[in-house]
């Protein structure tokens, strides 16, 4: 319990003082999550909306791996985006592995799949005849799907969250994709596990309260613009 | 006859192979109401549907105004911004009262002061005015479909589609609503196409009723030949008509039939050819009982079926009335003048009726 305290207190101390690695560390930790989770709406929404309001055939199969695809382990989608990013791999022109943004690759592909699966939920739990209504009430197609939507939002909303937290929290994929460099590469997690190796615990605990407090934060956001207005 | 603002022609629908829709000819007036209304699984919401361009026909044509619709066409979303349907349920979006009202003009990208003039107009011609801020999921049903048909109207479509509007709702709120789409609909001159399972909600608002049984439509025509005149025992039995007894034309006399029904004979007025095989079809509130005791003087009806009664079920404020008159006979009293007649299991009755209240189908 002491060695808890005293990590709350150093987490204390850090955001205090204003730490600077830990707040650059901070910082790219939001980037780099937020991007991925960004990224993976910008496909995943559209994907999801595809899956739940069309038909065709093998939608079933996409649809199974859309789900195996929510529980991907972040250490196998590591491996696997560092093997095409080696300089050998088949995208190791692109000079991307440890960097930045190959933790934004990685992180959009542990994403995608959970922001496609919870929209494609989401879009099934609406009434299927109020897409007839809205048509019969001149929606366009745009018009139709910008509804529908909307209709939605609070599912899609826990789908960011979902994302969000999915991505923020992985350790497996950053780590092995962007090396945990100092001041380019290492994030909250990938720091707590470096710290934790170096025996460094109250300073492990440090970097992993501010992460539970980062993410608390941007779920908290989330939160009230999901809930606003709503009565119970 | 004024001119058919929609027409559907050779409309077929199959679902899996099946015909769910079969409908050579129909069309709507302008103006008008046409009331559809068949049982359940009748296909009247598929032929809505496929009227409302929301669902394309397996094949045939869907006319508007004379000019046949291109599904896929770009013309298709601008025919059918001429058009507003109200389901059965109110499906209202997630969002106020007055927004719902709103959206079709928004969809239509009305200009701002339009929309709030005819959302107001419309929120307060439903009665609904009070719950302009109010959730749509926090409404009742009866307010949740008065929000609904605010929504249609305050489009001003060209056609008004109704899909059983009222099904889900409870005797009195339903009654309420009809009242008030009754007077909007004459006030406005909406045309409109009504599905429903209920020949009552059919008689009120309809000016031409089809009836529409297994994909196909079997008749159309104003209410009082669709009720006073089926063309079959199946139409018949759907608008109402509760006693239909197989019968043989045996005489005619100045265009009044004599038609053997089970041994009874029974006077009508219509067209059939002595010898031929027709179902006499009596409405149950053209039937007189009196006790077989009491006596009475001349009377202009030609029927008079001699029989006991045989069972007696309270429908409202009626009592539907079975005599076994050699074949069972339909007729419905009022309460008190079931009570006056002191009717009950076994009493000796005659059950009267005019000639002219007869129809005859043949078979």
């Amino acid at each position: 319990m002491e060695l808890i305290w005293r990590g709350m207190l150093e987490a204390i101390r850090l955001m205090a003082t204003g730490d600077p690695e830990v707040l650059q560390i901070t910082w790219l930790s939001l980037q780099l999550s937020g991007g991925a989770t960004l990224l993976s709406l910008l496909a995943g929404i559209p994907a999801g909306m595809a899956f739940a309001l069309t038909r065709f055939p093998g939608r079933g199969v996409c649809l199974a791996l859309v789900n195996t695809g929510m529980g991907l382990p972040p250490v196998v989608v590591g491996l696997f985006v560092s093997i095409f990013l080696w300089r050998s791999g088949p995208l190791g022109f692109l000079q991307l592995l440890y960097t930045p943004a190959a933790i934004v690759i990685a992180q959009f592909i542990i994403a995608a799949p959970i922001v496609t699966g919870l929209t494609i939920a989401a879009m099934q739990q609406l009434n299927p005849r109020l897409r007839l209504q809205l048509l019969a009430l001149g929606a366009s197609r745009w018009q139709l799907l910008w509804l529908l939507m909307r209709e939605a939002r609070l599912p899609l909303l826990a789908a960011v969250m979902a994302g969000f937290g999915g991505v923020i929290s992985e350790v497996g994929a950053s780590m092995m994709v962007g090396g945990n460099l100092q001041g380019q590469t290492r994030v909250l997690t990938t720091a707590t596990v470096l710290e934790t190796g170096k025996g460094n615990f109250d300073h492990a605990i440090a970097l992993s309260v501010i992460l539970l407090l980062l993410a608390f934060s941007v779920n908290y956001l989330l939160t009230w613009i999901q809930q606003r207005g709503r009565t119970p | 006859m004024t001119a058919p603002i929609l027409e559907g022609l050779d409309l077929r629908v199959l679902y899996a192979g099946r015909p769910v829709l079969e409908v050579p000819r129909i069309e709507v007036r302008a103006g008008e109401i046409l009331a559809i209304i068949g049982p359940n699984g009748a296909g009247k919401s598929t032929l809505l549907r496929v009227l409302g361009l929301l669902e394309p026909p397996t094949s045939g044509v869907v006319r508007f105004r004379g000019a046949p619709v291109a599904w896929g066409g770009d013309d298709l979303l601008a025919t059918r911004r001429h058009f507003a349907s109200v389901f059965q349920e109110p499906l209202l979006c997630d969002t106020t009262v007055e927004a719902n009202v709103a959206l079709g003009l928004r969809l239509r990208r009305a200009a701002s002061e339009a929309v709030t003039t005819q959302v107001q107009t419309w929120l307060a011609r439903l009665g609904i005015a009070h719950l302009a801020q109010r959730e749509a999921r926090s409404l009742s049903g009866g307010e949740a479909q008065r929000c609904s048909l605010a929504r249609a109207f305050a489009i001003h479509p060209n056609l008004l589609l109704l899909d059983e509007p009222f099904a889900a709702l409870d005797p009195p709120t339903k009654d309420e609503l009809l009242t008030l789409l009754q007077v909007l609909l004459r006030q406005e001159g909406s045309t409109t196409l009504f599905v429903t399972h209920d020949r009552d909600e059919a008689l009120r608002l309809g000016d031409r009723i089809a009836v529409m049984m297994g994909g196909r439509i079997h008749q159309v025509g104003v209410p009082s030949e669709v009720f006073g005149r089926p063309v079959s025992e199946e139409v018949a039995r759907f608008v109402g008509v509760e006693t239909i007894l197989p019968g043989r034309v045996v005489a005619e006399q100045a265009g009044l039939l004599t038609v053997e029904v089970d041994g009874m004979k029974i006077e009508a007025l219509g067209r059939a050819t002595v010898g031929e095989r027709v179902l006499v079809c009596l409405r149950p509130e053209d039937l007189v009982i009196r006790r077989r005791d009491e006596r009475v003087g001349l009377e202009s009806a030609r029927n008079h079926l001699e029989g006991q009664v045989e069972d007696a079920t309270p429908v409202g404020a009626q009592y539907r009335v079975r005599i076994a008159c050699g074949s069972p006979v339909v007729a419905l009293v009022t309460k008190q003048s079931f009570d006056d007649l002191a009717l009950e299991r076994g009493t000796p009755v005659v059950v009267t009726f005019k000639a002219s209240a007869v129809h005859l189908i043949p078979r």
